[in-house]
């Protein structure tokens, strides 16, 4: 099975309080530290798993800059079998309909018989591909937590939705699947395994490449777009007990007598 | 102005609350226009869907057909793209359905699309101002939408509480009729209910829910500890289920349970969407949390700024000891 | 010298004379054991290469202490003196069963030098050797058979108890004593019915035993029991040779040589591979052992030589919580696995227990382990485990098999340098909250100082573990020494990095680590975590010295001038908890304790596992975010040996059992009667 992952390179947030510039055209970027976005991981560990059992390639695709490779280089060494980067200043600004035509321009060029995404992103709108799957014309499922094959054209999929439960359909190949977390337990990539993949080479597509319209991708093609990072003002947050640990429990411990909070 | 539409999200004969927030929504960025509420579906329900849908709405398409009997989202994009003008702005909860159904049809509409949408600040001519949140809910941000070509929009669900029960009585028609082809390659099989464990935390007058701010499998017989003596059920976020600390069955959010308790107390939770997704009703919430600027704090009605691990077992002793 | 019975070498077996039949006795048993000893050998020239011949005054110094004069022993009281008494008597009779090899070919043999006064002592000896050995076997069998002690248990999950096997080996042993001795007897009783010269057997001994019983035989008796004495010693005698290298009992042979090639250095860990720099690292095809031939040859010898005494388990602090770890299983399985993939007869079985994890060791079992080396400590035969432990792991962050728990800090200190993935520069935020005007200088280009204090990660960042930072600076304040801290530019250790197997991460930490205290300039390290001290001195090289604070407050206490206050209550007692990095894998017992005593009035205890039987509180470094399955937590085991021992007061001197403690202590609901508090701490709360 040829299978292509589109992943991202995020600003590694988990520990990190993310603070917005003064002129609040961004965040802070200065101490942060990027990683793959960890529903991609996911995605990727998900299709290394299913061609360890049927066969066939995993190639890793992002759209970004030179930096971006990093990911896919990380991507690699956990199994992926290639890497595709797709770069160019043309494409800077696209909003999700100018990535996802970017990214349908890379899987034309292949021949895939599935294309997976992660869930969503943290700077993302859970969007790529649900577009991706609509351009190409192919059947999409979001939010997937486990795939199984059937045969050559089918699989049996389940998708988290709300409640805990789970809701299992039949979906054709070729498919776009969007990859919740939690799905499977990605294995661990050492700095050895990325030294390994360290000389391989990733081809860099740019937008004549991909014959990528200035109308599809770029800042000016983009309907959307992000106008700037706030702060909003707390006008309506929580009251906020102050004082040492003992008066605040204390404070606490009254406020919750009176709403029932004790037995 | 382009017209408006709404999707209903339904279960069981019963209207989803972002029913009610998507006509106030839509309200906001019509100014007063018609809104038209899209239901599709089969048989009974379907009608008293309609019926509770019409509280809000001025106008109902109803579309009464087999096939849609669930709500798949390739089906319902193959009606909506036959149905909806090439202008419109339809608008979507930002739910598991949502997100399966939004970004796909826009691309079919020509449409713009902007998902998880938690507030309007402006709508001009062609244009919206949208808010959005980044980072987990640790960034906001301003976004332009052109619609001049139609816009999908997904909001999440809760950012638009509306007051009233709504009066409008709005007119059904059965659209059914119009219904086209809606031959599908991903075909629903079933669902498989989550396994119910020990403890009903739906049923809970009070919950101990505790996050990522727990830090280690062994600090939860800590929050166990002051849920007995407070009287309360332990809840949790999805970071404690994903560790596999807590059964599924506690887990708090659109992922997990939704629940009602009278008192909600989130330890070392920041609030993200998700989790706030599962808390109904209006619980007074209390939140502990050693990060200032966790967006708990603005949806909790009490926040204090600790160390949970610190505060639990202090607490724990004060409650014991009165 | 007149001999009444018929010496076997001439007697016959129907009509073959008996001197054929006791050449082929020992050529057949002596060609089996070798054909065994060739196949035994063979997974041991497929393992890894190992250094192993060198400094070997220290070798012959140890083979000494532990396998000649069993040094380890007696640490377990009764097993240790049976064990001793039972291999003094070996190698006693050993000569003795050599010399009777001969006797059934060449009549009334005697060897070499045996023959005078010096066989007169050695006969003297032995017959005694035969009786305790007797005496041993059957107070072993006694003890392995009936009372059965619950280190020697075979959990479920392990396979089939090993009690069979070990009486049946002491079964034979007593054949092997009574034959001889009744050979010997027979032989006496009959040249003194007859007036002869008989050897003399010395009172109270198991051929005087015989002789005595045998006196009234009639001689065609004694004959008999003279001729059928002797067949039963050969014969059980090389059955016992060829049944050695079957199972436990191969320790009898391989405990010399593994002994011999122990490990003679604690605290660090193995390279990677023997032989391949760092810098070739790369090239290699895999890392760590992911199938049996990958372990080093040493520690396949290790498997052959586990005696399954079970004083490696009965350490374990992991066995010991319940985690799925049995320090003895790693042997055996490991032996059990080369047998089936080396059978002494037919085809390789199975699949050779290939990988070995997930075949033969499970991934919590290897996980599980906090490498206190308290399993390695107490082996009487020198058996290694964390070397295996920390190969495992490489293997196995080679295939990606690391827990989801575990792969958020490492990718952390991949990026950040920290398990935590906090920011750089809030390493040194503890120096904020200094209570009193101490500068600290950030060693660098700016700034240099003679003494560089190493804070490493946990008592940068933790806002509990701060204190221990803040404690240490103000000692090495008061104290004058003129010291800085790296700042920003210092990294995680990177010590539980490598025994976690990430082994290039370790590297990269380290190297980094190593450029920023060069360029500091800094002539002295001091730490206050073990787990930095043990890496800076076993695992970095080209550093200047480095100190644990307790090594330099005894300096202090040395020069006289460590002047402390008394404590103020009176009714604490303290009892000091020997962190793993610092006692057993650097030696460090006494300074501590001597600081601590040189409290004024300050009463201290020590728990009954203390010094190099210090039970482990749970693990440092990578261990705090990982959860094997475990039924109890190892520091409230601790902290109730604590309580056992009258103390309330737990000191440590490591970050990472603070950590461990207090949490116990929270957990087993001692608050309040019990607390822990870090040596530094509790030394900078009474300087004067």
């Amino acid at each position: 099975m040829e299978i292509l992952v589109c992943v991202k390179r995020v600003p590694d947030t988990a520990e990190n309080e993310i603070e917005i510039n003064s002129d609040g055209t961004d965040i802070d970027r200065d101490d942060l530290v990027y990683s793959v976005n960890e529903w991609d991981n996911y995605a990727v560990e998900e299709a290394i798993q299913i061609r360890d059992k049927v066969g066939g390639t995993v190639t890793v695709v992002t759209v970004g800059d030179d930096e971006s490779e990093e990911v896919l280089r990380r991507e690699m060494a956990m199994g992926a079998d290639k890497g595709i980067l797709l770069s160019d200043g043309a494409f800077e600004g696209s909003d999700g309909f100018g990535i996802a035509s970017i990214l349908k321009a890379a899987a034309g060029k292949g021949n895939y018989d599935l294309i997976l995404t992660g869930a969503q992103a943290d700077d993302g709108a859970a969007q790529i591909g649900g577009m991706l799957a609509a351009m190409l014309d192919r059947p999409y499922a979001s939010l997937v937590n486990s795939i199984e094959v059937v045969d050559d054209k089918t699989m049996k999929i389940g998708r988290e939705i709300e409640g805990g439960n789970q809701e299992m359909s039949e979906i054709q190949m070729p498919c776009v699947l969007s990859i919740q977390t939690g799905i499977n337990e990605p294995r661990y990539v050492g700095i050895r395994g990325i030294r390994k993949v360290a000389s391989v080479d990733i081809p860099v597509h740019g937008a004549a490449d991909l014959a990528v319209d200035a109308s599809a991708a770029g800042s000016a093609g983009a309907k959307v777009k992000r106008l700037d990072y706030f702060v909003p003002e707390l006008g309506e947050g929580a009251e906020m007990l102050e004082g040492g640990m003992e008066e605040k429990i204390d404070k606490l411990v009254e406020l919750l007598k009176a709403k029932g909070g004790l037995k | 102005m382009a017209q408006l539409f709404t999707y209903i999200v339904h279960k069981g004969g019963l209207v989803d609350d972002t029913a009610a927030e998507l006509a106030l929504a839509a309200q906001k960025i019509g100014s007063g226009a018609s809104v038209t509420a899209i239901v599709t579906g089969t048989g009974a329900d379907l009608d008293a869907v309609c019926q509770q849908a019409s509280k809000f709405y001025s106008q109902i398409w109803k579309f009464d057909h087999a096939d849609l009997a669930y709500p798949n989202a390739e089906a319902i994009r193959k009606l909506l793209v036959q149905l909806l003008p090439s202008d419109g702005i339809f608008l979507l909860p930002h739910d598991t359905f949502g997100m399966d159904l939004g970004p796909g049809l826009a691309v079919k509409l020509k449409s713009a699309y902007t998902a998880d949408i938690i507030g309007i600040d402006a709508v001009e001519e062609g244009n919206l101002k949208i808010v959005r949140q980044e980072f987990a809910g640790m960034a906001y941000t301003h976004v332009s939408v052109d619609i001049s070509d139609g816009v999908v929009l997904t909001f999440r669900p809760g950012s638009f509480q509306s007051e009233g029960q709504g009066a409008v009585n709005g007119q059904i028609v059965d659209k059914s009729s119009e219904i086209g082809e809606l031959n599908v390659n991903r075909r629903f099989i079933e669902i498989v209910e989550a396994e119910t464990g020990d403890v009903d935390i739906t049923k809970a007058d009070v919950l101990v829910s505790i996050g990522r701010g727990i830090e280690d499998q062994d600090n939860v017989e800590v929050a166990e500890e002051l849920a007995e003596a407070m009287g309360a059920v332990v809840a949790c976020s999805r970071p404690i289920v994903d560790a596999k600390w807590l059964e599924k069955s506690r887990q708090v959010g659109t992922s997990g349970q939704t629940v009602k308790p009278k008192v909600y107390m989130a330890l070392g939770i920041s609030g993200s969407f998700q989790h706030m997704g599962g808390i109904k009703g209006s619980p007074f919430i209390v939140a502990v949390n050693k990060n200032a600027k966790a967006p708990i704090f603005q949806v909790a009605d009490v926040g204090i700024v600790e160390d949970m691990l610190e505060f639990m077992p202090e607490l724990t002793e004060k409650i014991e000891s009165a | 010298m007149e001999i009444t019975l018929t010496p076997p070498a001439k007697t016959f077996f129907a009509l073959i004379p008996a001197s054929v039949i006791y050449s082929l006795i020992p050529i057949i048993g002596i060609s089996i054991f070798i054909y065994m000893m060739v196949i035994r050998l063979r997974p041991l020239q497929k393992a890894a290469p190992d250094v192993r011949f060198n400094n070997m005054r220290d070798r012959m110094y140890q083979l000494i202490k532990i396998w000649l004069l069993q040094y380890r022993q007696p640490r377990y009281m009764l097993a240790g003196v049976l064990h001793i008494l039972l291999f003094a008597g070996f190698l006693v009779l050993g000569l003795r069963s050599l010399e009777l090899i001969f006797v059934g070919i060449i009549p009334n043999f005697v060897l070499p030098g045996l023959g005078g006064a010096a066989g007169k002592i050695y006969g003297f000896l032995r017959s005694y050797a035969a009786t305790w050995v007797l005496m041993v076997a059957l107070i072993a069998m006694v003890r392995r058979g009936i009372c059965k002690p619950a280190r020697y248990e075979v959990p479920e999950k392990y396979g089939k108890s090993h009690t069979g096997e070990a009486v049946f080996v002491l079964f034979m042993i007593c054949i092997l004593v009574i034959s001889e001795s009744i050979f010997e007897a027979s032989l006496a009783a009959a040249q003194t019915q007859n007036n002869l010269h008989a050897h003399f057997l010395p009172p109270v001994t198991l051929p005087w035993f015989f002789k005595a019983w045998m006196a009234n035989a009639s001689m065609p008796t004694l004959e008999w029991l003279h001729g059928l004495s002797y067949f039963m010693h050969e014969v059980t005698f090389f059955t016992f040779l060829c049944f050695l290298p079957l199972g436990k009992h191969f320790h009898v042979v391989t405990s010399l040589f593994n002994v011999m090639f122990m490990r003679l250095e604690r605290g660090g860990v193995k390279p990677v591979k023997h032989g391949i720099s760092d810098e070739k690292l790369d090239d290699l095809e895999s890392f760590g052992v992911k199938k049996i031939e990958d372990f080093t040859w040493k520690h396949i010898l290790d498997f052959y030589s586990c005696a399954d005494c079970g004083r490696c388990s009965d350490n374990c602090p992991a066995n010991a919580a319940g985690r799925p770890l049995s320090p003895r299983f790693i042997s055996i399985k490991g032996r059990d696995v080369i047998f089936k993939k080396y059978p002494l007869l037919g085809k390789s079985s199975g699949n050779g227990g290939q990988p070995l994890i997930g075949k033969t060791y499970e991934e919590d079992e290897i996980w599980s382990c906090t490498t206190c080396g308290a399993c390695e400590q107490e082996c009487p035969l020198g058996i290694e485990y964390i070397d295996k432990i920390v190969d495992l792991r490489r293997g196995m962050v080679d295939e990606g098999l690391v827990p989801q728990s575990l792969q958020k800090p490492l990718r952390a200190l991949e990026k950040r340098g920290n398990p935590w993935g906090k920011l750089e520069k809030k390493r040194i935020e503890w120096t904020k909250d200094l209570d009193e005007q101490i500068e600290i200088k950030e060693l660098g280009k700016k700034a240099g100082a003679k003494t560089l204090f190493f804070v490493d990660s946990i008592t940068s960042y933790d806002d509990r573990m701060q204190s221990i930072a803040r404690s240490t600076a103000k000692l090495l304040n008061h104290y004058g020494a003129d010291f800085g801290i790296l700042g920003k530019a210092e990294k995680d250790s990177g010590h539980e990095v490598r025994r976690f197997g990430e082994e290039m991460l370790f590297q990269d930490l380290r190297d980094q680590n190593t450029e920023a205290i060069l360029a500091s300039g800094a002539s002295c390290i001091v730490t206050s975590d073990p787990h930095t001290y043990n890496a800076l001195k076993n695992d970095y090289s080209g550093l200047p010295k480095v100190e644990h604070i307790s090594q330099f407050l005894m300096h202090q206490l040395r020069a006289g001038a460590l002047d402390l206050k008394p404590v103020e209550d009176a009714a604490k007692v303290y009892a000091y908890h020997d962190p793993c990095y610092l006692g057993r894998h650097n030696a460090v017992y006494d300074d501590p304790r001597n600081v601590l005593d040189a409290i004024p009035d300050l009463k201290r205890v020590d728990m009954m596992r203390s010094r190099d039987r210090s039970f482990c509180c749970g693990g440092g470094g990578l261990m705090l975010f990982y959860e094997p399955e475990e039924e109890q937590r190892m520091g409230v085991l601790r902290v109730k040996m604590a309580a056992e021992a009258g103390a309330n007061v737990i000191v440590t001197a490591c970050p990472f059992c603070l950590v461990n403690m207090e949490d116990a202590i929270k957990v087993a609901g001692l608050e309040g009667q019990m607390e822990a508090i870090d040596l530094a701490e509790l030394v900078a709360a009474h300087i004067k």
